[in-house]
């Protein structure tokens, strides 16, 4: 079954047509997800804890191909896509995951700079805006702390600055404000409203139904036991803000 | 590229761990004792290849007439004939107290000054050196020689006692080389077993570094050049070691100048492929890793 019929083929950032992923012989994670994800747009995922949601982020950040159906990223399929191209498309790609996953023998201001590191910009380049990132998540201070000594909230908003530090043009994230204050969690959400004026596509993954209705014009998805469901029926025909 | 040049800041993205694992440790052992086998395997190469050379053109005629008179004409005899043959390199009779002489060391008495030993019949010998390569056509000649000058007289080719033992020796040095080989191999095995543990210890870091796009090449160097360090400070310690062993009996070698021990030496281009053997490991080291690393990366989307 098409939880939600896809929208304008052809300007789509991400579509989603026909996807099921499954682990091993277990049945299907994913069944049936369909879905266009228009550039410019913001979109939150929900649904309850093993809908589904990481493994659906899981796809569109890359880290995992579908079972079945079709996954095109930038109008490329992911399915046929040569494994050696994969590295470009990621740096087009924000992730925020729900367990950071900072690196942690390197400093703060390290793991921030890496996405811009690993394209290749230089160290006088990179100084200023991993500078400026460090400032605004309020840790200058600690730039040269490493992870195991940073607070929860701490890490997370290093993982969050290590994502959007690149200017992604898709930024993907699993419960970005899961450890942080409600004041700190606003500044993040902020943060990526401020991205998504930009032209960066958001989709942000979480159990906050308050912070769905911070973000005029968000798009709502939700899974329910690895159907896409489209309650306000926005992702049948997406505003195209491109 | 073999040696990975990987960008100072990028280095960082391993923890700086220098020879904390047993891989230095393991390939210092097998350079150790793949340089002494290297050593070996040469050193008896170029022994055996000595003896198959000074023996391979050399007879010994044996006149045993029993007339010491007689035997002695025949000995004369056979060495002017044969001197002034085109096949002959050179032909000397062996003075009898030069046979006195060696053969006193079995009875106990330096210069063969014994009585039992100057009671005993001794034969006449002619030592005969050919030219050229053509052995066998060269022993039929001096055959009809001998035959003809001191009938009876025994030939004696060298080759038939010295032989076995040129053989011996070279056999001893393709074991020798043969273990080259193997610890070569162990050596590139313990490279692929250090980069897949490698691999499993970072594999969280690794994730992520795909994730913001890293490429295999530019993981696989960060290894790479991590397992390169850690193969060359093994490397180092193990021919520091087996340079000491070497020069320590090179040094006791050199006081043996007698029989076969003196034909045994290392020779320039025995040194230089024990130079070589170091920076060979290094690089098959690095090799190995690239490809080990490359190959299980592929396997991660």
């Amino acid at each position: 079954m098409t939880a939600t019929a896809p929208g304008r083929p052809g300007g789509a950032m991400v579509e989603f047509d026909g996807v099921g992923l499954r682990y091993g012989p277990d049945a299907e994670t994913l069944s049936d997800i369909s879905f266009n994800l228009q550039p410019g747009s913001f979109y939150f995922l929900t649904g309850a804890s093993g809908a589904g949601k990481t493994s659906l982020l899981k796809m569109l950040y890359l880290a995992q191909r579908p079972s079945r159906g079709i996954v095109r990223l930038f109008g490329e399929d992911l399915g046929t896509m040569p494994r050696q191209r994969l590295p470009g498309f990621r740096r087009r790609i924000g992730v925020v995951f729900q367990d950071f996953r900072l690196i942690p023998h390197l400093s703060a201001r390290d793991n921030i700079a890496l996405p811009l590191r690993i394209a290749g910009v230089s160290e006088e380049d990179l100084s200023g805006p991993v500078g400026e990132m460090l400032s605004w998540i309020g840790l200058s201070e600690r730039a040269h702390a490493f992870p195991p000594t940073l607070s929860g909230g701490e890490q997370q908003r290093v993982a969050i600055a290590r994502a959007v530090i690149a200017r992604p043009q898709l930024l993907v994230a699993d419960e970005p404000t899961g450890n942080v204050d409600p004041e700190m969690a606003m500044r993040l959400l902020g943060l990526f409203e401020a991205l998504n004026r930009l032209g960066t596509t958001v989709v942000v993954a979480t159990h906050d139904i308050h912070l769905i209705s911070r973000i005029d014009n968000a798009q709502m998805m939700r899974l329910e036991k690895g159907r896409l469901s489209d309650p306000t029926g926005a992702l049948r025909y997406p505003p195209n803000r491109a | 590229m073999i040696f990975a040049r990987v960008p100072v800041q990028h280095r960082r993205l391993l923890p700086d761990r220098r020879l904390s694992g047993p891989t230095p440790w393991v390939i210092a052992i097998l350079m150790m004792l793949t340089l002494l086998a290297a050593a070996g395997g040469v050193g008896l190469a170029r022994s055996a290849d000595a003896i198959g050379e000074a023996i391979a053109g050399r007879v010994t005629v044996q006149i045993v007439t029993a007339n010491p008179v007689l035997r002695a004409e025949q000995a004369a005899a056979l060495r002017r004939a044969a001197a002034a043959q085109p096949f002959v390199r050179s032909a000397r009779a062996v003075d009898p107290a030069e046979l006195q002489a060696t053969l006193g060391q079995w009875f106990g008495t330096a210069d063969g000054d014994d009585p039992v030993l100057r009671s005993l019949p001794m034969p006449a010998l002619v030592d005969v050196d050919f030219v050229g390569e053509d052995r066998s056509g060269h022993m039929g000649q001096l055959r009809a020689l001998v035959a003809r000058e001191a009938p009876g007289a025994r030939v004696i080719p060298h080759a038939d006692w010295l032989g076995p033992v040129a053989r011996l020796i070279r056999s001893l040095a393709w074991i020798a080389g043969g273990l080259v080989i193997l610890m070569t191999l162990a050596n590139a095995a313990v490279v692929i077993m250090t980069a897949r543990a490698a691999l499993g210890t970072h594999y969280a870091t690794i994730e992520m570094l795909h994730l913001i796009g890293a490429t295999d090449q530019q993981i696989a160097r960060l290894f790479q050049r991590r397992i390169t360090i850690d193969t060359a400070y093994g490397v180092a310690l193990g021919t520091a070691v087996a340079a000491a062993i070497l020069l320590l009996i090179g040094w006791q070698w050199s006081r043996v100048t007698s029989g076969l021990a003196a034909t045994a030496s290392l020779g320039p281009i025995g040194w230089a492929l024990l130079l070589a053997l170091p920076l060979l490991a290094i690089a098959l080291a690095a090799l190995t890793a690239r490809q080990t690393l490359l190959a299980a990366l592929k396997k991660i989307l």
